[in-house]
């Protein structure tokens, strides 16, 4: 490379979003989900800082249903980084008696791992969380500012959302209060998918192709392969080539049809594809305004 | 990629979201359950049409007043562009909303109802856009569909519009007008039997024509350090590198540079991004870069190339748009946020407000309001190392923070 003219414009903004985080805030961290977008935003970080290591530690709110491909991928990651690794489990919260499962059809744990994230910020004071969400996920998320600041109770505040001018971001703060950074606010999932087959970047295998056990509800494909989510008697199993297109928990992350086994023929399919990338999760299509919600809650 | 990001602007009703909605659905962006959402919510509203509008509409806030009230960011591709559109409302209060939405673009949609033509608050979208030096801005006149597609009416709004482009202060602005039907398609992605007197572009044939190296206003080098990073490893023991963005123009290993504020002078080693190292850093790109010299460097320091200085002052005056419910009012002290460089800042004259519709000024204020635009002096308890904002948009720029809220409440272009 000769000069950084070809480099792409939302990699750079990205990269310098990470070292604003890492030179405005005392103690950051990255929340990583062992998803695509939080896989995408470890390469970025590394990009900030090479050579010197990234100067923040790695969280996992694990909500205990996660699939076991994506546990046994970030163990790797991290150990072949040399990151710090802090993992906090949604089951503490229910054994604690801070929330209660939820049981049913539609049970999920996805909205418990806002108490168990926000007992960690406490925890560990920490005062800027990375995440991977994008702005052109969901309508709700369409305002989000890149610096979000949160109060005291990680409540998001939609109404009085500080402007953003040019690049620069205000990360000024009271104590108790936490921002919640967006690097990849701007990227589009083909944006992440692209730059992931450009970048090569390893992620679990249950983003590709696979034989997996499966039924049916309400349109959409379940993994019928663990206990975790919920099936009626009726509900029948049969083996589908299917893959995940995010990979959140399992009892509301559905599967979607695909031949699509390597990074390349994913590709293709999403350029092709008609149905966006939350269609197959349940939690958003509960309500219109589940995402708003969830997020004046506290959610990431 | 390139990305391209576009600022709206229009009043009430004029159709922008109808407008960006038949852009994501012309384009084929609109995905296939989002598609269906409209057609569901269209349906239940008792429409004959798909109202592209709801394609576009954000918090539920605003589903119940029915207006956008604050910037959303919409995303679409071509096969050449990603762009990203800020939509800003058009609500008179929201100024404030406006000048954020077109900080970060480089082109802009103005957008005019042709039942109306050039009305007060073309004059206020005119005038940020071009405050902000916005380098494209496409006039959109719409609803072309209910004036029967009339040439005439078309060309009287084009005039009218021509005599405001004579006030504006940023001459090199482009304009480009453009005749639309945002309901029914016209001239917005396909080229409309409609308006056979029209023989320009469509509004995305315009916008991927538009050459993403020109699009953003160039001026000198700037390397703002955000980040000093010292390995400290066994492989890199000795390496010591200055994180940032290049901002207007181009660094080259060996160039002669001065660090700011210190006046060292040094030579360029080497640049890195990530672990490649690279001859020329390009503008906007954020790469690491070592100097010859062993010299004390940290964050908000400038690095420039020695034969170019910025200005170097302890006072600075500035167009200013306030943001906040609390007036500005002069003694006060804020911090202002230069890039990454924060210095505390007290408001020394507050010299007159602008009318942002081209009617004048108004002197004698003593305070400045939510959406008021003025020029005003400042004193700083530090240098900063600025250019005027018309010969440099990024560090011809600030934010004013705040000192109690941490809230930003205004945005400034030096002069
Ligand atoms: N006939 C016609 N109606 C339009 C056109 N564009 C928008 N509208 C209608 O004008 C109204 C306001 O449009 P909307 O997009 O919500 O305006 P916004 O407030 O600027 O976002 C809606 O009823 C639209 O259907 C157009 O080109 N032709």
């Amino acid at each position: 490379m000769k000069d950084t003219s070809q480099i792409n414009p939302l990699e750079n903004e990205a990269i310098y979003i990470m070292r604003e985080v890492a030179a405005q805030f005392e103690k950051p961290v990255l929340l990583f989900s062992g998803g695509k977008d939080s896989i995408t935003l470890v390469r970025l970080a590394q990009k900030a800082f090479y050579p010197a290591k990234i100067p923040f530690p790695l969280m996992h709110i694990d909500t205990g249903h996660n699939f076991p491909e994506t546990i046994a991928f970030r163990d790797r990651l991290v150990a072949e980084l040399d990151l710090e690794l802090i993992v906090r489990n949604v089951q503490d919260s229910i054994n604690e008696g801070k929330v209660k499962e939820e049981s049913g059809k539609y049970a999920s744990r996805n909205v418990l791992q806002t108490t168990t994230l926000l007992d960690a910020i406490e925890e560990f004071k920490f005062d800027a969380c990375i995440g991977g969400a994008r702005r052109d996920e969901e309508k709700a998320r369409a305002k989000e500012r890149i610096f979000s600041v949160r109060d005291d109770f990680g409540q998001w505040d939609e109404r009085n959302q500080r402007p953003e001018l040019f690049d620069m971001l205000n990360g000024e703060i009271e104590m108790g209060q936490n921002v919640r950074v967006f690097p990849i606010s701007n990227w589009t999932e083909l944006d992440v998918w692209s730059y992931i087959e450009k970048e090569k970047i390893e992620i679990p295998s249950i983003y590709f192709a696979h034989t997996r056990a499966t039924f049916l509800r309400d349109g959409l494909i379940w993994s019928a392969d663990d206990d975790v989510v919920y099936r009626e008697d009726d509900e029948q199993v049969e083996e589908r080539m299917v893959r995940f297109r995010t990979v959140g928990d399992m009892s509301c992350t559905a599967a979607v049809l695909s031949e699509a086994s390597d990074i390349s023929t994913v590709v293709q399919e999403i350029r092709t594809s008609t149905i966006s990338e939350r269609g197959a999760r349940i939690d958003d299509k509960r309500s219109e305004a589940a995402m708003e919600k969830r997020k004046q809650q506290g959610y990431f | 990629m390139e990305v391209l990001k576009i600022a709206t602007a229009g009043s009430v009703d004029d159709g922008k979201s109808t407008l960006i909605g038949r852009l994501l659905y012309d384009t084929k962006s609109l995905t296939s359950d989002k598609l269906e959402a409209i057609e569901k919510k269209s349906q239940q509203l008792g429409y004959d049409y798909l109202d592209f509008s709801l394609a576009t509409d954000g918090l539920v806030a605003e589903r119940e007043q029915g207006i956008t009230i604050d910037v959303a960011h919409i995303y679409f591709s071509t096969m050449t562009k990603s762009y990203i559109i800020a939509d800003t409302p058009g609500h008179v209060e929201y100024t404030r909303n406006m000048v954020t939405g077109a900080s970060t673009s480089q082109a802009a949609i103005v957008l005019i109802d042709a039942r109306k033509g050039v009305i007060e608050q073309t004059n206020r979208h005119f005038f940020i856009n071009n405050l902000l030096r916005i380098k494209n801005v496409i006039v959109a006149i719409n609803k072309m569909d209910l004036v029967n597609f009339d040439e005439g009416i078309y060309n009287e709004i084009k005039a009218d519009f021509e005599k405001l482009m004579s006030k504006r202060e940023y001459q090199d602005q482009k304009i480009t007008f453009i005749p639309v039907s945002a309901l029914k398609g016209d001239n917005v992605v396909h080229s409309s039997e409609n308006t056979p007197w029209y023989d320009g572009q469509t509004l995305l044939e315009h916008l991927e024509s538009l050459d993403t190296q020109d699009i953003y206003n160039t001026g000198t080098p700037r390397f703002p350090v955000q980040y000093v990073i010292r390995p400290k490893t066994a492989d890199f023991h000795d390496f010591r590198g200055y994180a940032g963005k290049v901002y207007g123009g181009e660094l080259s290993v060996g160039d002669s540079v001065v660090i700011l504020p210190s006046q060292q002078a040094s030579k360029i080693k080497n640049i890195h991004f990530y672990d490649q190292e690279v001859q020329t850093a390009s503008r906007r790109s954020s790469v690491v870069i070592s100097l010859e010299d062993d010299v004390n460097i940290s964050r908000g320091d400038m690095i420039v190339k020695a034969n170019d200085l910025p200005k170097i002052e302890k006072q600075f005056t500035a167009t200013i748009s306030w943001m906040d419910t609390q007036n500005l009012t002069a003694g006060t002290k804020y911090v202002v946020q230069h890039g990454v460089n924060k210095v505390l800042a007290k408001v020394d004259i507050i010299h007159h407000k602008i009318n942002p519709d081209y009617s004048g000024i108004q002197e004698g204020v003593d305070a400045l309001g939510m959406n008021d635009i003025a020029t005003v002096s400042f004193k700083l308890n530090k240098p900063i190392f600025y250019d005027p904002f018309k010969e440099h948009r990024t560090n011809g720029s600030f934010i004013l923070i705040d000192t109690k809220s941490n809230s930003t409440v205004g945005a400034g272009f030096i002069q």
